[in-house]
């Protein structure tokens, strides 16, 4: 039953990550990426990672897509986007590391399999039935100073972008 | 029942390197955002797969900050996107050559 929710959950991700890039109209490509965030979210529930399941959609499909469908319709874009001239580059790149990951990973896939029993008691909490409760357990104790690192990372990226989109900063003003 | 952790890393690697060929072939300078969003989701999934497999959860606390730091890029990047489409009015990456020398 699981590996029949991982095949469904992985081959629409697989499909709507190629046809991001394969939509020639930016507001395409968003909504496909919308489909795929569901798609994940649905496989974090499967990894019993429901909090991240519910910031998933939340943030990404709920913040993040909209700004970008925001900008795609205040920018007006036409659909005349061709492809890159560099396609050949792309797949000189992008085609041996391809390879290259699969070779490593029939090397190593015995291995990744097995599992060191000493990897089996990590120092953090073991993963509980009440997901939400363990990670904020996590986050406000061995983790809490990125925490605070995070929400200064997030004012400065307000600042930043209120800063930039910005119309004339210092032109009509001084 | 269980999946293999090798399944989680070959979904993974199938979406980041279709974020890879977006970010390489793609003109409209939105798409390219939109790849880069794909990369770091592909992260993501191996963070949560590593998470479950050695039950830790470092790992899902780890994609906690990932999804911090995808808000703050995505907000700075649109930013820069709008003041680059009102200066020279167009989104296509091969028009920008302002730091070409």
């Amino acid at each position: 039953m699981s590996q029949l929710f991982f095949g469904y959950f992985a081959g629409m991700i697989a499909i709507t990550a190629i046809l991001v890039v394969v939509f020639r109209n930016p507001v395409y490509s968003a909504l496909s990426l919308l489909v795929m965030f569901f798609h994940v979210a649905g496989l974090f529930i499967t990894l019993h990672a429901e909090f991240l399941a519910a910031v998933q959609i939340i943030v990404y499909a709920g913040a993040i897509l909209v700004l970008y469908l925001f900008v795609v319709m205040i920018l007006n874009v036409t659909q005349d986007d061709h492809y890159h001239s560099q396609w050949r580059i792309a797949g000189v790149v992008c085609i041996p590391l391809f390879i290259e990951f699969m070779l490593l990973l029939s090397g190593g896939a015995g291995a990744l399999n097995t599992g060191s029993p000493s990897l089996q008691s990590g120092p953090h909490e073991a993963i509980t039935a009440n997901n939400t409760l363990a990670i904020g357990k996590t986050l406000f104790s061995t983790y809490l100073f990125p925490f605070e690192v995070a929400s200064l990372v997030l004012l400065v990226a307000m600042i930043g972008a209120i800063v930039i989109a910005k119309r004339d900063i210092g032109e009509h003003d001084a | 029942m269980t999946i293999p952790i090798s399944y989680y890393l070959i979904l993974s690697a199938i979406v980041f390197f279709t974020g890879v060929m977006g970010v390489l072939i793609r003109r409209n300078i939105i798409a390219i955002l939109l790849s880069v969003e794909l990369m770091l989701n592909a992260t993501n999934i191996n963070f949560v797969a590593f998470s479950h497999h050695l039950q830790d959860l470092g790992g899902q606390v780890f994609v906690f900050f990932a999804l911090t730091v995808a808000a703050a890029e995505v907000a700075v990047g649109l930013a820069i996107i709008i003041a680059l489409h009102r200066s020279r009015s167009t989104i296509n990456v091969e028009e920008f050559n302002l730091l070409k020398w």
